[in-house]
């Protein structure tokens, strides 16, 4: 089911919320965050102050941090193009608040050899950790943690189930 | 345990007898139980060597203390080798060489004839003894005797007639008498999932939970004294790897440097161990781990995965997964340093996961092909390639120690099972938990005694 990545970004969004408050974003950053779904809405508006505007840029910088999932192709590492913008977020995010800490976990779908998958997941979080690193992120914010096929979002035993497998999954501490 | 044979007809009644022993015997077992398996034979009984084993005489009060012959029955069965002859089907019932005739067995087309004499000889003391006889020349050709045997044991003495008994007439030394660990996996109603790591017999019995976790374990390795198990687990949140001794359950985290900590395998001479490190810089390469000094020492450096390093049986080099030439291959090193690693497998895309046969000529790997992937064999001289099974998700192979079948992991109904084939691919065997998933199966060294 989606359901559990969903819920994943629920729930991080909340922290995030957390997070944001002390730093960088404008009070009132609340509901008035353009065309996203309202899952990240509520939980941004819980801290807000409703009244005050919010720009363009800065909300879609928002909903950019609120994505914590990278996706990646069949035996690849490579970091695919739509998920540039969302990397930079999180990467110009990290640059600015020393205090941030990322996890990177990655993941694999379930077919082959189990121990090789473990190194596909640590290949694929190592790709995302290099391009946080390129947007400024120091080493020492970065964890990679990699689970293989161990930890899947989706149990399934087909083409969607996979393709929503080989993940990095972007938690903050 | 329960075994149910597809095609062939086996012991019924001294199987209910069995399953009726066993029903006692589970409700005392550790909660490992609930990972009670099933094996059933699946394909492949046609060329199977046609047995009859007699229920063994018994002296002694009550019923008798072991079904000894219900426990042969189902070893040389489950090896896909023998067709041991249903017990309704017994013409008759020896117990003693004299009362043999040799004419009726070859007129039921038996091959073999096993008899047996089980007695009580004391307040936990058994005497239990077999004669094995090749029926067309009418000559005993095996038989062995054993005394002083307390209740506990048993069940190893059949194990034991059991080998005796096939390789007499294989010429290939039996593994009833081994272990298996394997990995089960049981999902909560709630979502959680309940990892173990268990230890059974060769035939699912006196299964023995090691390890347990709500985070991954995998990998399980066994050193070759069979006195401990190397395995990786999440429990701490990021992967480490353990060695655990069996006897005591005493354990020692030997791995839990930043990064990917993990597939274990123990050297011929159980001192040291391979592990696949990332450490700080990402990149997933092999090292050796010596347990007496601690000393590690990187055996790869390339900018691949290099991964699931075993040993050859002469401690010279490894074995192991690297995907430096695009995708997954196997490559042999050797252990000296400066030495350089050497491609074995040039057939196919994906080649992972290699595992040695005990004689050294074999490797067992998964190998993927047109998004299947199944278990195959690669003779190390000469590359040539044989696909043993047919599913399309089977995983981690391993050996048994006398090179005749192999075990491993594949999926039925979603649910991972267990299966096993012999090395020349005839004969297909699969082996299901009772409830919830049992994966990354490895067959255990030969007992020491």
């Amino acid at each position: 089911m989606k359901s559990s990545v969903l819920m994943l970004l629920t729930l991080s969004a909340f922290s995030l919320a957390g997070c944001m408050r002390d730093n960088t974003l404008p009070e009132g950053a609340n509901g008035d965050v353009g065309p996203d779904p309202g899952a990240t809405t509520s939980a941004l508006g819980a801290g807000g102050n409703s009244g005050a505007s919010v720009t363009a840029a800065e909300a879609e910088r928002i909903r950019l941090m609120s994505l914590l999932v990278v996706y990646f192709d069949y035996d690849q590492a490579d970091i695919r193009p739509e998920f540039s913008a969302q990397l930079q977020a999180h990467g110009q995010f990290l640059a600015q608040n020393a205090n941030a800490a990322l996890r990177l976990e990655g993941h694999a779908d379930e077919r082959g050899s189990r121990e090789y998958n473990i190194g596909l997941g640590e290949r694929r979080a190592q790709a995302v950790r290099r391009v946080l690193m390129l947007q400024g992120a120091q080493a020492t914010q970065l964890t990679t943690v990699s689970y293989g096929e161990e930890r899947p979002a989706q149990t399934g035993t087909d083409e969607e189930s996979w393709r929503l497998n080989r993940r990095v999954e972007l938690s903050y501490r | 345990m329960s075994i149910v044979v597809e095609s062939v007809r086996i012991v019924a009644r001294s199987r209910a007898a069995l399953l009726g022993a066993l029903a006692v015997a589970s409700a005392l077992l550790a909660p490992a139980a609930q990972a009670q398996l099933d094996i059933t034979i699946t394909e492949g009984r046609e060329r199977a060597v046609s047995i009859a084993v007699v229920p063994f005489g018994w002296q002694g009060a009550g019923p008798p203390a072991l079904d000894f012959a219900g426990v042969i029955g189902n070893d040389l069965g489950s090896s896909g080798r023998f067709a041991p002859l249903a017990t309704a089907d017994l013409v008759s019932r020896p117990t003693q060489a004299s009362q043999i005739n040799f004419q009726q067995w070859r007129v039921l087309d038996a091959d073999y004839l096993v008899i047996g004499q089980l007695s009580a000889e004391g307040a936990d003391s058994f005497r239990a003894a077999f004669q094995l006889f090749d029926v067309l020349r009418g000559e005993q050709i095996a038989a062995d005797t054993r005394a002083g045997i307390v209740r506990a044991d048993l069940r190893d003495t059949a194990h034991r007639f059991a080998d005796l008994i096939f390789q007499t007439v294989t010429g290939i030394p039996g593994v009833f008498r081994t272990q298996v660990a394997y990995v089960s996996e049981e999902r909560r109603p709630d979502g959680s999932r309940l990892f173990r790591l268990i230890v059974s017999d060769a035939d699912g019995e006196n299964a023995q939970r090691v390890a347990e976790s709500p985070q991954p374990i995998l990998s399980p390795a066994w050193s070759p004294d069979a006195r401990r198990l190397a395995y990786v687990s999440f429990e701490s949140g990021n992967s480490g790897v353990y060695v655990q001794t069996l006897r005591t359950g005493a354990r020692e985290r030997v791995s839990a440097r930043a990064g990917v900590n993990s597939s274990p395998a123990f050297s011929p001479d159980g001192r040291m161990l391979t592990l696949t490190l990332s450490r700080d810089s990402g990149n997933l390469d092999i090292n050796t781990l010596d347990l007496t000094t601690q000393v590690l020492r990187q055996l790869t450096t390339d900018a691949a995965i290099d991964t699931e390093a075993v040993w050859a049986g002469d401690g010279r080099s490894i074995y192991f997964t690297s995907d430096r030439a695009g995708g997954p291959q196997i490559y042999r090193v050797g252990t000296e340093p400066g030495s350089r690693a050497q491609r074995i497998t040039f057939t196919g895309v994906y080649n992972a996961r290699p595992r040695v046969s005990p004689d050294g000529k074999l490797i067992a790997v998964v190998h993927g092909q047109d998004n299947r992937y199944r278990i195959a064999t690669v003779e190390i001289e000469g590359g040539r390639v044989d696909i043993l099974t047919n599913g399309r998700l089977d995983e981690s192979p391993s050996f048994a120690p006398n090179g005749a079948q192999i075990i491993y992991g594949t999926r039925e109904n979603n649910r991972g099972v267990l299966a096993s084939v012999t090395t020349d691919g005839r004969v297909h065997t699969r082996i299901a938990a009772v409830a919830g998933n049992v994966l990354e199966p490895v067959w255990g060294p030969f007992p020491r005694e």
